[in-house]
């Protein structure tokens, strides 16, 4: 209220009917920067509408076809035909995900609690720019270096651990397996959940740090008891972004795979689940009709899993809320 | 459980800037010294070095030594996070930890100490701390509500427990009160005076009231101009200083004439 009466005051001394005293002046300045701010929120939401509309109208001819007809025309039916393919997107982004994020969370930390100021602003650099590497280069480099380099690593793994599941089965001789895909994958989101985190734990109030240091913790007790809860929130969203990065990403696991529709636990063989992306590209270009269709539903599966992870990860950090340190 | 706490001619810097200069001063056990002196005169950093916080400010270092009990805090092979588990401290600015509740904040430094405690043992300690820091009643239904929804008042008070959970032997208060209501402050300074039965309590504030009413001795510091180093001009009992101080620039500084 103050504020209204303020600026007009300034600009207009005396009450007239045409400025009546408490309509607040519009300045030029924000009119603009509003309608620039709303205007691009309407735009994201208009994209995000048209992707969708167009992911559900391509997709329903292949929904809405008769599974005895899809059957006839050799495509199979679609939710058999996706299941392997949506499981090898999860399989291949959790593995990425249980080796990237404990790597990523202590790079992050060493940067920004460990290392000395040379050191930290320098290592920050090396792992954005790893970020900014194609995934094509990635694709290259884990079906050419990666895959044979590690291949004695799953023999080894094979014949000691095998009683474990993931590591059982016939191991590959081209060492091109779901491992070699989810390895490729974990270093392609290392950088953004790295440098999303380290944001984060810069962000600490100082405050707070103190507090724990001045009841005599250590430093990784004090990590433990401020950074971390602190960052909590936001280290749920890196690893979402990277998750959705490692969900969607094609290239790479295109080329390091070579899939098949199968549904495994084993990490190590030739026989590996194709990820939803990777199947959609290698597809695409000879598909026609009713399989263009097929395969823009699987596009619309995919869509589906991210949402729906995200959803569940935006669950999680809001149950917190409360102890979030927002308030 | 109260130590005696002797200063030997001790600077502080922050990197090249030194923000204090030569300061030597005893400080009895279970008595309340007051620290006082204008803005930016190194009230805060000098209190700091008590408990070796001020070396976690990057760059930040100290010469000189500081004895509790005969042991240099500043000694070869100290461990500055035993010294803290020793010399409680409590901020100008309220900071319980706003991931944790209540309970889990008065805990927080009792638990990085002992590895395991009895449940039974856990709540006495909570409601003793917090029934010394005046916060019990207004918070024992509510011990598993987040910290940070207290008021601002009451985060000071669960602060102030939070430190004495720690069973220290000194108790520093940087400002305890500036962010508080004069009956909180009324609270706080209540309950400064039973902490001292205990405690050796070291208190810096810009009240000249709360100085007098508190402390029993009172150190002025001051400074020569801005880039100068703080230094200690005089400390005595508090009687003295608010009553006949030796020195000219203490008794501008209390009478309010000074600049
Ligand atoms: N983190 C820091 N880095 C560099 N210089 C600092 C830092 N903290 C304080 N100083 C400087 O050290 C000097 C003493 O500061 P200090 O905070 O100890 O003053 P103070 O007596 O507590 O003042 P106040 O009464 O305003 O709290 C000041 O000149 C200040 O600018
Ligand atoms: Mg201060």
């Amino acid at each position: 209220m103050t504020s209204v009466t303020q600026s007009t005051r300034e600009v207009t001394p005396t009450p007239t009917p045409e400025h009546p005293v408490n309509k607040a002046r519009e300045r030029i300045g924000d009119r603009v920067f509003s309608g620039l701010a709303t205007g691009s929120g309407v735009t994201i939401l208009l994209i995000l509408a048209m992707v969708a509309g167009f992911l559900l109208v391509q997709a329903f001819p292949a929904l809405a076809t008769s599974p005895a007809e899809l059957e006839a025309k050799g495509y199979g039916q679609f939710w058999s035909w996706i299941l392997p393919f949506a499981w090898g997107t999860v399989y291949a982004s959790f593995w990425a995900l249980l080796m990237a994020v404990p790597v990523a969370i202590g790079i992050a930390l060493f940067i920004s609690h460990y290392a000395p100021r040379r050191l930290a602003s320098s290592l920050g650099y090396v792992i954005d720019l790893l970020a900014a590497v194609p995934s094509v280069v990635f694709g290259l480099w884990g079906s050419m270096v990666l895959a044979p380099a590690v291949q004695p690593l799953y023999l080894w793994l094979n014949t000691y651990l095998g009683w474990i599941p993931f590591f059982s089965g016939q191991p590959s001789g081209t060492g091109r397996t779901l491992l070699t895909a989810s390895i490729v994958l974990a270093v392609m989101i290392l950088p953004i959940i790295t440098s999303l985190s380290r944001e984060v734990f810069l962000q600490t109030p100082v405050l707070h740090q103190e507090a724990a240091l001045a009841l005599g913790a250590t430093r990784w007790e004090m990590i433990k008891m401020a950074v971390l809860p602190f960052g909590r929130a936001g280290i749920v969203s890196s690893v979402m972004l990277g998750l959705g990065r490692a969900l969607g990403e094609t290239m790479a696991v295109a080329m390091v795979l070579s899939g098949a529709p199968v549904i495994t636990l084993e990490i190590l063989t030739s026989q590996n689940p194709n990820t939803i992306a990777a199947v959609i590209a290698q597809n695409f270009p000879e598909a026609y009709g009713l399989k263009t269709n097929q395969l823009i539903a699987g596009g619309l599966t995919l869509f589906v899993i991210t949402l729906v992870v995200n959803s569940i990860a935006r669950l999680i950090v809001s149950r917190y809320k409360e102890f979030s340190g927002a308030n | 459980m109260s130590k005696r706490i002797e200063v030997n001619d001790l600077n502080c810097f922050y990197g090249k800037f030194k923000a204090v200069e030569d300061v030597s001063m005893t400080i009895q056990p279970r008595s309340v010294t007051a620290f006082i002196g204008p803005s930016g005169c190194g009230k805060s950093t000098f209190l700091r070095t008590l408990n070796r916080m001020h070396e976690v400010i990057p760059g930040a270092y100290v010469e000189g030594e500081v004895l509790i009990d005969g042991n240099n805090l500043y000694g070869p092979g100290v461990d500055p996070v035993n010294v803290r588990r020793q010399v409680g401290m409590v901020f100008q600015r309220p900071n319980p930890f706003p991931t944790m509740s209540i309970k889990d904040n008065v805990l927080a430094g009792y638990r990085l100490n002992k590895e395991r405690m009895k449940n039974s043992e856990a709540e006495a300690l909570l409601e003793k701390s917090l029934r010394s820091a005046n916060l019990w009643e207004e918070v024992k239904n509510r011990l598993d509500k987040p910290g940070s929804g207290l008021s601002g008042g009451q985060q000071q008070r669960l602060c102030i427990a939070r430190a004495i959970a720690m069973q220290p032997e000194v108790l520093l208060m940087d400002e305890p009160c500036s962010a508080l209501d004069p009956i909180s402050t009324l609270a706080v300074e209540d309950l400064v005076q039973e902490l001292k039965e205990t405690y050796t309590i070291v208190i810096v504030t810009h009240n000249m009231q709360q100085a007098a009413r508190v402390s029993d001795e009172t150190a002025f510091f001051n400074i020569a101009g801005t880039g100068a180093p703080g230094k200690l001009i005089e400390m005595s009992s508090t009687e003295k200083i608010f009553s006949t101080p030796d020195i000219k620039a203490t008794e501008d500084y209390i009478t309010g004439r000074f600049g």
